[in-house]
This record gives structure tokens, sequence and C-alpha cells, in this order.
């Protein structure tokens, strides 16, 4: 065993990138589940998103309307499981469910003639100055630009949801859907806005795994990340700056383990493979969870 | 009063199979206040959602200050200068009261501006209230006073109210009052819905009443007896519950220092209870929602398991036991939330009778259920209570509020229990319903039974109970004799008004 090998610095910088997939795709999901609508389809949006990024950035050639594909994709996968769920008033854990197996199937239809492809190569951005600093720079500051659409979106998101009045609508909705409907306010209108912002997230992370992450197309590539990432909007509490903390530890122990498991630790490999998950749950739990949107999963009719 | 604020002409709105309005018209002036009356499914409710913008007539027409009015929404509503205080609170439990506040304006300032005006708004019309809580953590009487505070801020011409007091104290109606009689002398109109009928005599200056979606008259409550509008309300005379004091029994239900967390979220924990009910006894147990109400029942139903020898059965210590074996001991229990709590909304009637009475009304042989027995105990019920439903194998949920309560409380009494507990027994039920629940129960009492009913409606209160006693922030004050107690002592029983003020004359 050699653990030597192991660079810290590296290993701090791939945390960066192994946590966005997931960062990007619980994101979403936080908002969705603060509106009060709960979406198990979150793996099923990524897989889809997976294969329309690849899809778009081979035949664009340029990985940033790749990512636009992803979006759009995920963005159409949940636009139909909000329509089910909103206006056909469906189940939302069986719709859900439905969405992720769906998502699985159709991405293997619509990846099947891109297997084994190259993705255009994703630009790092080198960051003037900062990226030349001496530990930040190589930690923080050479990532490409997802990465920190990433976190934009967490600082985003905290703000919206914390400080406008169309995010204190949003959580109103999701804590009383019956009151916010008293009040005057449009449910259906804004859960359908959050489950499509919520699916465009989800494609966004699906793809960091097929065009930055691997990167190429493999059938049911983001092996049960968007089930972690489900997982850490539950145990974050609902909380953005939470989020980000469980989105960077998973991704901090899995890089972790796999340096381990290249230096060879005298540990069995299944050990350090479930470590990731492990770790974020005890964590999360330690930490205390918020409290759960009021409305959360319950069908909304306005029937009175 | 020759001006008009709003005028209702006609208005009709029907739902399949009801009419909920028909051909409904009334005038409310500016600084009036005027009541709306009537039983359960009036449809009192329907004619003011119609105003604030929820609900579309289907024909009639209402003006506002002489001009058409139709709102689209509820934000038409407001922004024409309609705000309503609703009777189940349109709060958010997990926001703050400031975000509450904003949620209800057009256009709120920023929030710190906002705090500062609802702490002016508060203090100018004695409603104290601080714009950081959350509303989650708050009392029913400061709740409501949010919704008030809310409506106030955007200087409504018309202040819809509907049920206000419910949930007060009398000491907390008083000032609701108060700050009413300010709001009608700056020239606000009130539209006032309740079934309070001394309440209405002593706020209202005109009365339009509903039966069945019409209206059957008008009347100046100052002028007439409470009886004779409610009889206009029933359309026929109101039958009083009445029954023989019988002597009382040896002592069946002692609870002992009982003390228990809540298991709900924003809770109430219960705090050292101690009382005995005797044999033929009936005490009231009275105070305000959320002082400890439902964890009471579920200690006493045994839904919550407390320590065994809190509760005590006829000396017997049941505190640990679960319901059906206090069921099978003699401890029946009626839950006040009706569907989804007394009785599971999506099943029969024969199943729900079932579910409560298989173990005293013997319905279960070799772990299979009787049917036969249970459509027969089904049947009973609903003869004997006149449930009106076409049979037991109608779903709970297919029943009215008063029939199913009529159902659920039916079920507990015809299992002859020796301790019954009821919580709410008659909430949101019609007064004709009400008095065949109070008089089933009092028959009961007189039948030997220890009866336990907890209610938020003092007026019940004091007509069934024998002994009254008030549960204030999980702790229950000494039960007194519930004859010849007024209702001032019974307010200061119930912990007073909760740090409210009655408004400044000028602040």
């Amino acid at each position: 065993m050699d653990l030597t090998a192991i660079d810290p610095l590296l290993l701090l910088a791939s945390l960066m990138v192994a946590s966005t997939p997931i960062l990007l795709a619980a994101l979403g999901e936080l908002v969705v589940e603060r509106a009060g609508v709960l979406n198990l389809g979150v793996e099923g949006m990524m897989i889809t998103g997976a294969a329309c990024g690849i899809i778009f950035s081979t035949l664009t050639g340029n990985a940033w309307l790749g990512f636009a594909g992803a979006a759009l994709g995920g963005l159409l996968l949940s636009f139909l499981f909000a329509v089910l769920t909103q206006l056909l008033l469906s189940n939302q854990v069986a719709t859900g469910l439905a969405l992720t197996l769906f998502g699985l199937g159709l991405s293997a239809l619509l990846g099947q003639g891109f297997a084994g492809t190259r993705p255009p190569a994703f630009p790092k951005l080198d960051i003037p100055l900062l990226s030349n600093l001496p530990v930040m720079g190589q930690i923080a500051f050479r990532h490409d630009g997802m990465v920190y659409l990433g976190l934009g979106l967490v600082a985003a998101v905290w703000y919206f949801l914390t400080r406008t009045r169309a995010g204190l609508v949003l959580r109103a909705v999701g804590e009383n859907h019956d009151a916010a409907h008293a009040l005057g306010y449009p449910v259906v209108l804004i859960r359908f806005g959050a489950i499509m912002f919520g699916g465009a997230c989800a494609g966004l992370g699906g793809a960091y795994i097929s065009l930055v992450r691997v990167p190429q197309w493999t059938e049911g590539m983001t092996a049960g990340a968007g089930w972690i990432a489900l997982a850490i909007v539950v145990f974050a509490g609902w909380k953005p700056g939470r989020l980000l903390l469980g989105a960077y530890l998973f991704g901090g122990v899995t890089v972790l383990q796999l340096n381990l498991q290249a230096a060879g630790l005298a540990i069995p490999v299944e050990y350090l493979s479930m470590s990731p998950y492990v770790a974020t749950i005890i964590v999360l739990v330690v930490l205390a969870a918020g409290r759960k949107p009021g409305s959360l999963g319950q069908t909304f009719h306005a029937s009175r | 009063m020759t001006e008009t604020l709003l005028a209702l002409a006609g208005l009709t709105k029907a739902y399949p199979g009801v009419i909920a309005n028909n051909d409904v018209s009334l005038e409310i002036a500016p600084g009036e206040v005027h009541a709306l009356l009537g039983e359960n499914g009036a449809g009192k409710s329907t004619l003011v959602k119609a105003i604030y913008g929820l609900v579309k007539p289907d024909s009639g027409a209402m003006h506002l200050d002489g001009q058409p009015f139709a709102p689209a929404d509820p934000k038409a509503a407001r922004a024409a200068g309609i705000t309503m205080v609703f009777q189940h609170f349109s709060l958010f439990d997990a926001l703050s009261v400031a975000e509450n506040v904003a949620l209800g304006m057009e256009r709120p300032p920023p929030l710190r501006d906002l705090s500062a005006r609802i702490r002016d708004v508060s203090d100018q019309y004695g409603l104290p209230l601080d714009p950081t809580r959350i509303v989650g953590d708050l009392s029913a009487g400061e709740r409501q006073r949010v919704e008030i505070i809310r409506c106030l801020l955007q200087d409504p011409k018309l202040l819809i109210m509907d049920e206000p007091t419910s949930v007060l104290t009398p000491q907390e109606v008083e000032i609701l009052f108060e700050t009413l009689r300010k709001l009608k002398a700056e020239g606000t109109a009130i539209l006032y819905i309740s079934h309070k009928l001394e309440e209405i005599r002593a706020l209202c200056d005109t009365a339009t009443i509903l039966r069945l979606g019409e209206v059957v008259g008008d009347c100046d409550p100052r002028e007439v007896s409470a009886r004779e509008m409610a009889e206009m309300m029933v359309g026929g005379t109101l039958h009083v519950p009445e029954r023989e004091a019988g002597p009382e029994g040896a002592v069946l239900l002692t609870l002992d220092h009982l003390s228990a967390p809540s298991p709900q979220e924003f809770g109430t924990p219960l705090r050292d209870i101690s009382v005995e009910v005797r044999a033929g006894q009936v005490l009231g147990i009275g105070g305000v929602a959320g002082n400890g109400q439902d964890e009471l029942l579920l200690a006493l139903s045994g839904e919550m398991a407390v320590a065994p020898d809190m509760v005590r059965l006829r000396g017997q210590a049941i505190g640990h036991l679960p319901p059906n074996a206090r069921r099978a001991l003699g401890l029946c229990a009626a839950p006040e939330e009706r569907l989804g709590h007394a009785a599971a909304p999506d099943m029969t009637l024969t199943e729900n009778a079932a579910l409560s009475g298989k173990t005293r009304k013997n319905l279960v042989r070799n772990g299979l259920v009787d049917w036969g027995g249970a459509r027969d105990f089904a049947t009973t019920i609903i003869d004997r209570f006149d449930v009106r439903t076409p049979g037991p194998e109608n779903v709970a949920r297919s029943l009215s509020g008063g029939n199913l309560q009529k159902y659920v409380i039916g079920r507990e009494i015809l299992q002859a229990p020796d301790v019954l507990v009821v919580n709410q027994p008659t909430w949101g039920v019609d007064a004709s319903a009400a008095a065949a629940i109070r008089q089933a129960i009092m028959d009961l009492a007189a039948e030997g039974t220890a009866v336990v009913v907890i209610s938020q409606d003092l007026d019940e209160v004091m007509e069934i109970a024998d002994a009254f006693a008030a549960l204030n922030a999980g702790r229950l004050s000494a039960p007194r004799p519930a004859r010849g107690l007024t209702i001032e002592e019974v307010g200061l029983m119930l912990g007073g008004a909760h740090d409210m003020e009655v408004a400044h004359a000028e602040a």
C-alpha cells in the first residue's frame, strides 16, 4: 500500500468535479420539493439528460450545446410528470417511479447509435490570476464552466428561496397549497415551473456524467446518482447550503475511496464502495434534518 | 342608510346536485356590521367566496360603489378593497408572521419595513404581535390576529369574517369586538358570518338569514331574540336537550398526574393533569384549540401510551394499554377529526363499524370478521341515531359532516362503554344534529356511564356538563360544578386573554 501516491490537492480538485452531477440534480429536486411536489423520477431525467447531452454535443460539435440539449431533454421528461401529476392528478410516487423506468428505457433507445463515441472536449476555464494562486488555484480555479454554474445555481436558489417574493410564494405553495390557493396564488402553474426547473437541472447533472466525468455513452451510466440526489435533498433538510455540503461530502468520499482502492488499501473493495453512501447519510443525519414542506407529495385539487 | 358599498342582486350558484345560493340579494353600507346567519350548508361560505372571487356565480350581479363588480380571483377582490379572514386559517405554519402577512398583500414592502408596519398596526388596534415569530408556534387567538392584521394593512373597505370567534376565549372575543367596532367607526364595512347568536346581537347592525341557499329573512339583531333568529335559521322549533340529574356513582376514570410530551410537531405537552370522573357524571373540558385537547384524547383513548398509573379505570392502571385493550375494559373514545381519525374515509360504514366495534361487539371469530354482525351493528347505529344515508354499504366519505358525526358518536355509544371520551362532538354539525348528539351523550350518562366531553364550544360544555374544567397550555384546572358558573368565570379559568389588551382609545 502506498498512501503517498495520493495527492491531496488533486483529490480536493477532483472532489468538486465528482460532486457536480449530484449537486445539480439535487438542487433541482430541492426546488421541486419546496414547491410541495415529490418527483422520484430524478434518475430517469438524469440518464435521459446524459443521452441527450451526447447526442446534441456530437451532432453540433459543441459541448455547451450538448448541455443545453440535455437540459431540454430533462425538462421535457419532467413536463410529462407535471402533466400527469398536476393536471391528471396521478399519484406522485407511482408516477415518479414510472418516470425513472421510462427514462432508463428511453435513454437506451436514444443512445443506441452513440455507444462508444467520444463527445467533444469540454474546455476547462483557466481563470486568469486566480488559477495561478499557489494551492487554491489548483483546487478551485481550474475547472470547467459547469462546476461554477452548479455553484452559482446553489447561491441563486438560496437567494431566490429566502430573499425574493417569488421564492416566498413558492415556499408557501409547498407549505400549504390550500391556503395558497385561497389567497389566489396559481398553485398548479407554480408547481409546473418548479418541476420543469428540476427536470432541466437533472438533465444537466446527467450530461455532466456523460460529457465530462466518463466521458462517453453507456446504458444506465448514471448508476443510481439520481437516488443519491433525492436522499441528499431530504438529509439536507431542504436547505441549499447543506445540500452543497452533502454533495461535496459524497463526491469527496467517492474520490477518496477510489484513490484508496488504487493505493491498494487492505480493506475489501465492497466496503470502500459503500463508504460514500454511509458517510453522507451519517453526517447529514447527525446535523439533524429540517422540516419537510407541509404539502409535500400531496395531490392538489381546487375542489372547494 | 342612503349609501351602499356592496350590493348583491339575484346571486345564484349551483354545484352538481345542490343549489348553494339561489337568488340571494343583500346590501351592505359603509361602516355597517352585517351578519350572515345560517346553518351549515345554508350557503354562507359559497356566498362570501363569490364576493372574494374564489367562486364564480352562475347568475346575478354584484355592484361595488355603484360600479359592476365581478372579481376573477382574490387578487382582484383585494385590489377593490375586499379582504377576508378565513374560518380555517389560511396561514403557513413554517413561515414567520411577516412572511404570512406579505403573502396576503398585493405589493408588500420589503420585509423590514413590513415588520415595522405590522408593529404599528398591531399597537394601534391593540393586537400585539411579534412579526418574526413562526406561525406554527402561535396560539389560535394569535393566529387570528395575523389574519386580521394582514387584512388591516390593506385598508379594506369591506372585511369578511368567516366564523372568527369559534377558537377564541370570551375575553379574546371581547377584544376582537373592540377592534371591529373601531374599524366600523372608521367607516369599514364588515360582513360577519357566525352561528353564535348572542355575539351577533352584541355586534351587528343588520342580519341576513340564509336557509338552504335562499334568503329567508332580514332582521335587526338588537331587536329580535336569539331564539327567534335560531328558529328562522332552522325553519322550525329548536329542541333543547335535557336530562334528569342522577345520583353520582363510583369513581370510574382517574387521571393521576398525567404528563406526556406531544407526539405532534407544534403540539402541546400534557402537564400534570389530575381529575376523577364518576359514573353518571359528565365532565366538560373547555379550552381554546391547541391547548392540549388532541393530546388529552390520545392519552385517554390509548393511541398515545403513558405511564400505567397515570390513567386508571375502576382503579386498574391502563395508561400503557393500546386502544383495543381499553375498549375491552370499557373505555371508548371518539376523536375530533371525523375523516381519517374517527372513520376511515374510503371504507364503508359496515367496515368502519367493525373497526371500532370488533372487541366489544364480538365481531371477530377465529380471526375472521363476522360481516353479518358488523352490518347489523352499522344498521343499528344508522337507525338509532337517524344517520341520513342510503345504507351501511356506503363509504364514510359520502356522508355529510353532521351525519358522519352522528355515526361515529353513535358507534361508540352503542358499545355501551363504562367511560366515554369525546372531543368536539358537534364540531361543524348543524343545530338539530348537534342537539341530537348532545341528547344521546346525556342519555348515556343517565344510564351510569362516566363521560368526558372535550369541546371548544363553551355553550355546549355548559349545556351538558355537570362539572367544568379548563385546559390551558396542557394544564387542567380543578373541576367546578357547571351549574351557576358565569361566562366571565369560565373565561378566567381558560387563562383569560393571552397577552391581549383592549384597543387603546386613540393610540
